[in-house]
């Protein structure tokens, strides 16, 4: 845990693009809590008066459903949040999976899983999603969601994963580990995920990025639950109540505003993670600290 | 032709065809495992908006219905007589403007979607590569390091928002483009300036938001290779022999740091697509999303259907001539 926390304070000092992705994603989050404490039931409508532009009692404006702009945003926040980590948590168990078996089995249970693995990369994911939330309309929650796009989000990662697993599979500890009559699935669970735990942070996040990208996506299309406050169904609302024409621009320009910026701070947080995890640079920084111990 | 080369066409090839068999199943299965049954809400939607109150008549429909989705026989015979239709050509009749088979729908939106997809993938693959070696390169210039941070902020942005943002600034703010469709209300197709014009006056937003989000992804990625590249040894020998910068920059480093990135083409053009599908929406572009959305407002299940079945074929066989154009940029295919 210790050694977490510093490797947060290290992307923090080092590199002004994660410091620039913390902060924002620090706020966002804090943004996202204050939904606990909301003076207002994200379900009832018509409690301010309707379009009232941003103002000091509405900082975000009202929406022509009569509902604070800000804290209908806290819930969105925090709805489309929870729904993208759970999206990127359960598609890292089939990733971790695949990527761990495929790696250190190899031969033709290797290939099998990849020519599937693969298969799922260039799969045109939104035509099925459409088909899939055509079907189920209104009958779908964030939950049943986020276990569909689970099934379609792993593929990419599980052959990051199998890549680096490859080479684990050659040192000398695993040799080891197999000669001290050591399970197949101990082998993975304990000596060789901790090795990939790094590559599985960053496609996380990445993950996290394109489940919340894509439910914004199904949202507009009117294709999610709408009844559920998140970023898309907030765009979607907005969409259908005409709210540039009508002039009411800030009720589009808060759900916009805040998903940019959370996408760049994810981003941004996970190249400064692929930076730092580098050897090259890791080298770098350990002699720039070096240096600096010795000054 | 050697060996080594026709195992890798064998090999794409037999990858190609899993692609589209596992997207058909996964297709197939989606409306007969899920709790809701289209031809149920189908016949909900008709009795709700008022037709065929009639029990007898809503009987019939349902049949019907069954008959024209397919969903009558074992779940084998569906499966087979699925793809018996596929390979026809056949996607059945659209419900919302029946009796147009899918197929000629499709065929009407498939023009406007590939030419939508292909010029901006070949734009931004060529731009983002080409500044991306340039930038890593030269990775001291302030320039590199500018358009650096430009291409981070805007690679992440999703499709929709990025495409929202331009129409809102570019059309609406700022009227300089047509807020949505592919050509002017009226105007016949003829090769003339002012339908060349407008034509192309309707493509530069939805071209441009999927540039912007492209090449700022081909820009990052090819910076770090080509950055790769260059300290590898054979780059610095031929520094030292005095080989002209122009040529170690474009035969030694460029060449090298290229493969991945086709094979990235081939790998992202799924994601590409579903790019290209959102945007024609926001944009009301005419092409494979429009129908799409179009077939979702109207609940024409066999539309979508039909739209989803094509798009995993065309995106894997676009994949395929890609992986076989693959061995052109690396001769080590060809003379293994």
């Amino acid at each position: 845990m210790r050694s977490r926390m510093r490797v947060i304070s290290d992307l923090y000092r080092h590199d002004p693009r994660c410091r620039f992705a913390l902060s924002v994603i620090f706020i966002v989050v804090i943004f996202a809590l204050l939904s606990l404490v909301s003076p207002y039931d994200p379900g009832s409508s018509y409690y301010a008066p309707p379009s009232l532009p941003p103002s000091r009692e509405h900082p975000f404006g009202t929406n022509s459903r009569g509902q604070d702009i800000f804290w209908l945003m806290t819930f969105a926040v925090r709805n489309s949040l929870t729904f993208g980590i759970l999206t990127a948590f359960l598609s890292r168990i089939i990733a971790i999976f695949v990527g761990l078996t495929s790696g250190y089995k190899g031969g033709i249970v290797d290939r099998i899983m990849m020519v599937i693995n693969d298969s799922f990369v260039v799969l045109p994911v939104l035509p099925i999603l459409i088909l899939i939330n055509f079907i189920m309309r209104g009958q779908m929650g964030l939950m049943e969601l986020a276990m569909i796009m689970a099934l379609f989000g792993w593929a990419w990662d599980a052959r990051l994963i199998r890549s680096q697993v490859l080479s684990l599979k050659e040192r000398e500890f695993t040799f080891t580990s197999v000669f001290s009559g050591t399970n197949t699935a101990r082998i993975l669970l304990s000596e060789h995920l901790p090795f990939v735990t790094p590559i599985v942070l960053s496609t996380t996040i990445n993950n996290l990025l394109w489940a919340i990208g894509m439910e914004v996506t199904l949202a507009v299309l009117g294709l999610s639950n709408i009844g559920i406050p998140t970023i898309g169904t907030t765009i979607y609302w907005a969409n259908q109540h005409q709210a540039l024409i009508s002039g009411v621009w800030w009720w589009l320009a808060a759900p916009v505003a805040i998903s940019v910026l959370l996408f760049i701070a994810l981003y941004l947080l996970v190249v400064g993670l692929g930076t730092y995890l580098d050897p090259r640079t890791r080298i770098q920084r350990m002699k720039g600290a070096l240096s600096d111990e010795r000054a | 032709m050697p060996r080594s080369f026709l195992s890798y066409i064998a090999q794409r090839a037999v990858q190609c065809v899993l692609v589209i068999l596992i997207g058909i199943t996964i297709t197939f299965f989606i409306p007969r495992l899920s709790p809701t049954d289209p031809v149920e809400t189908a016949v909900n939607q008709a009795v709700m908006v008022g037709q065929f109150s009639h029990p007898d008549a809503v009987r019939e429909m349902k049949e019907a219905l069954i008959r024209l989705y397919g969903l009558d026989g074992t779940l084998l015979q569906q499966y087979v007589r699925f793809w018996k239709g596929l390979l026809a050509g056949d996607l059945g009749p659209s419900l919302s403007s029946f009796p147009k088979p899918v197929m000629t729908l499709i065929r009407g939106s498939l023009p406007w979607t590939a030419g939508l997809l292909l010029t901006t993938a070949v734009i931004s693959w060529t731009l983002g590569n080409l500044l991306g070696s340039l930038a890593g390169y030269y990775k001291n210039q302030r320039w590199a390091s500018i358009v650096g941070i430009i291409a981070m902020a805007l690679h992440p942005i999703p499709y929709y928002i990025m495409a929202f943002v331009l129409v809102v600034l570019l059309a609406y703010v700022v009227p300089i483009f047509p807020i949505g469709g592919a050509i002017d209300i009226g105007l016949k197709p003829a090769f003339s300036i002012v339908y060349l014009s407008s034509l192309l006056r309707h493509a530069i937003l939805p071209s441009l938001s999927l540039l912007l989000v492209g090449v700022g992804g081909w820009f990052l990625g090819m910076r770090t290779l080509v950055t790769n590249v260059i300290a590898e040894d054979y780059v610095t020998y031929a520094k030292y022999a005095g080989v002209r910068d122009r040529v170690i920059m474009y035969q030694y480093v460029m060449r090298n740091a290229l493969l991945p990135q086709i094979t990235g083409l081939a790998m992202q053009l799924g994601l590409i697509f579903n790019g290209a599908l959102i945007t024609e929406y926001v944009f009301s572009y005419p092409g494979l999303g429009y129908l799409a959305y179009n077939a979702i407002f109207a609940g024409d299940y066999s539309l979508i259907m039909g739209v989803a079945v094509f798009s995993i074929v065309g995106v894997s066989i676009a994949v395929l001539l890609i992986d076989l154009a693959y061995p052109l940029f690396d001769p080590r295919v060809k003379y293994q």
